[in-house]
């Protein structure tokens, strides 16, 4: 049974955030998807101070063995998510870990005080891969921001502080290194990889953001070289994932220093994808890696 | 008339959790489409306009690392099947997903998710005053409307088919709105844009036609195919004040509401997810068919 900053967990698989929607999940499945819910900690939407739409259409497009996704945060606010859906997703069978994003410190003091008081939520992940307004950087792509959002956040929760780190960066280690000096307990990664597509029907961005975020087997290599330089750099544990569709995918990503592991797009092609990869860790534990089916191309 | 009785629209269960192996029993050429067969030993008989998601077990992707997401299918027609459902799915190959699922073999298996989404309702239901139904399809389009005219007919709600083909090679699937004789059915008239079947024209030709008698508003219109056509519809319902259901297609990558990339815009400046909220929507829920 792992354990992961106090939380007592069933299994090392829980999901990427923005990946699974339990409540619509549970309306399209029933209660079958509770009975045998397929992650070991569920890792909510992020969720913003205000309510967002999203972006607009067109915003996901297939790439070899990966996607890459423009969705734009749609979510319900702060307001909304503790009215409308942290009750649905208190009745989830397993620890709830909640995704926030703000673009000012103020606002993400605002929103991790509200959440910290809540018992339903057992640990919160921040979403540092957007522009701080007043300095107008990303956060997670400097490590001095990151160091010092952590500063402001860390004395106003007792929950785990996860930090989201984003791939866009030169050296992943730095800012990882920053988000614990600033009080981390975990981190991480790696979030989608920039990335842009053109349709070959119109010669334009496929995407009507211009670009988007890469997911999927094809960034696994990166991300796994990414959980190495990082696992070097910090002491506090580590939640791997990109392009995670097995256990055979998964046991590399521990191998490399995952304290727990995240399947992401892989829940697109199957639902049940967190519980499969699970069972695959389980009995392939003592194996050696076989092949992974998605890149199997016989 | 050939088929069974439909399961009553609400009674059907939720669809398995997960994906689950299907077993394809038939693929064969309709016209420029085709039209292959599963047998779901799982799942609940679906309703008419709620699709599927679709993914080979072997050589998904293949040669190139595509396709990689499973495609979004509406069901065509339905019977069941010893020790399961029969399902079938009119298709088109568009790209590496479809071109995939066009060469099917029988004896191979599919990932299959589902039923999804939501389904046509009843004239009634979606207007007290409606007693009828007015079928448009164009395209690939005409698939769910196949199941949908059964499922009316057996129900003994009057209707009229109208479907709409751009040329020979870009049509099919004709032979799944044929009775028992094989002949289509004498509610059903055609459109061509080139001409070689029906009316030389639009499908929303004859709909125009159709809607300007006065006893339009007596009807409500139950429409799929390409977004231009959709708008067309939607704008000409709007205009004549009849209602209408429009089955819509959105770049979809899991079908269940997770990936929120099937945004459809709604008229508040919001957006619904088609997966969770349609594929099936009133006229007055979109503000306009725009190509996604």
């Amino acid at each position: 049974m792992p354990e992961f900053c106090g939380i007592a967990l069933g299994h090392p698989v829980v999901n990427a955030s923005g990946t699974y929607d339990a409540i619509a999940a549970r309306r399209v499945f029933g209660d079958a998807l509770f009975a045998d819910f397929p992650f070991s900690a569920f890792v909510s939407k992020t969720i913003t101070p205000r309510p967002r739409a999203g972006n607009s259409p067109q915003r996901i497009w297939e790439t070899p063995a990966g996607m890459i996704n423009s969705i734009g945060l749609p979510n319900k606010g702060l307001e909304g998510f503790l009215a409308e859906d942290l009750p649905q997703l208190a009745e989830l069978p397993v620890p709830l870990i909640v995704s926030a994003m703000a673009t000012d410190r103020e606002q993400f003091s605002r929103m991790v005080e509200a959440l910290g008081k809540r018992e339903e939520i057992a640990a919160i992940e921040l979403n540092v891969s957007c522009p701080n307004v007043e300095s107008g950087l990303i956060v997670g792509e400097q490590p001095g921001e990151t160091e010092a959002l952590l500063e402001a956040l860390r004395p106003l929760t007792a929950k785990p502080l996860i930090v989201k780190l984003t791939p866009n960066v030169a050296d992943p280690g730095a800012v990882a290194a920053a988000a614990e000096r600033g009080g981390a307990d975990a981190v991480s990664l790696i979030n989608t990889l920039k990335a842009s597509a053109i349709d070959p029907h119109s010669s334009a961005p496929a995407l009507a953001a211009g670009h988007g975020g890469l997911s999927g087997p094809a960034v696994r290599p990166i991300a796994l070289q990414q959980l190495r330089t990082v696992d070097a750099a910090v002491g506090i544990p580590t939640i791997g994932m990109g392009g995670i569709a097995s256990g055979a995918d998964a046991s590399e990503f521990l191998a490399a220093g995952a304290s727990l592991v995240a399947v992401g797009t892989e829940n697109f092609r199957d639902p049940r994808a967190g519980s499969r990869v699970a069972e695959e860790l389980t009995s392939t534990a003592s194996q050696r890696p076989a092949p992974t089916p998605v890149l199997d191309l016989e | 008339m050939e088929g069974h009785p439909l399961p009553r629209p609400g009674v059907a269960g939720p669809a398995p959790f997960g994906r689950r192996r299907c077993e394809v029993s038939a693929n064969r050429a309709s016209d420029g489409y085709r039209v292959f067969s599963l047998l779901d030993r799982e799942g609940p008989e679906p309703r008419p306009g709620q699709f599927y998601m679709l993914a080979t077990a072997a050589h998904w992707p293949g040669p190139g690392e595509r396709p990689f997401l499973p495609r979004a299918i509406s069901v065509a027609e339905t019977a069941p099947a010893a020790d399961g459902v029969r399902l079938d799915f009119l298709i088109e190959g568009v790209g590496p997903g479809t071109d995939r699922l066009c060469g099917l073999v029988p004896g191979e298996d599919v990932w299959v998710v589902g039923p999804l989404g939501n389904a046509f309702a009843e004239p009634r239901e979606v207007n007290g005053d409606a007693a009828g139904a007015i079928l448009v399809g164009g395209g690939i389009g005409v698939a769910p409307l196949a199941l949908l005219r059964r499922s009316f007919g057996e129900r003994g709600v009057p209707l009229r088919v109208l479907l709409g083909f751009r040329n020979r090679e870009h049509s099919g699937g004709l032979e799944l709105f044929c009775g028992s004789g094989g002949d289509l059915c004498p509610e059903v008239r055609l459109a061509s844009e080139d001409g070689h079947r029906g009316h030389r024209g639009y499908v929303t030709d004859l709909l125009a036609t159709m809607l300007a008698g006065d006893d339009a508003t007596s009807a409500v219109v139950y429409s799929c195919g390409p977004p231009a056509m959709l708008e067309a519809v939607r704008s000409l319902c709007a205009e004549r004040g009849v209602t209408c259901e429009l089955a819509l297609e959105s770049p979809m990558a899991c079908g269940f509401g997770a990936c929120f990339g099937c945004a459809v815009p709604k008229p508040d400046g919001t957006y619904m997810r088609l997966c969770v909220d349609g594929p099936v929507v009133r006229g007055e829920q979109v503000a306009e068919v725009t190509h996604a």
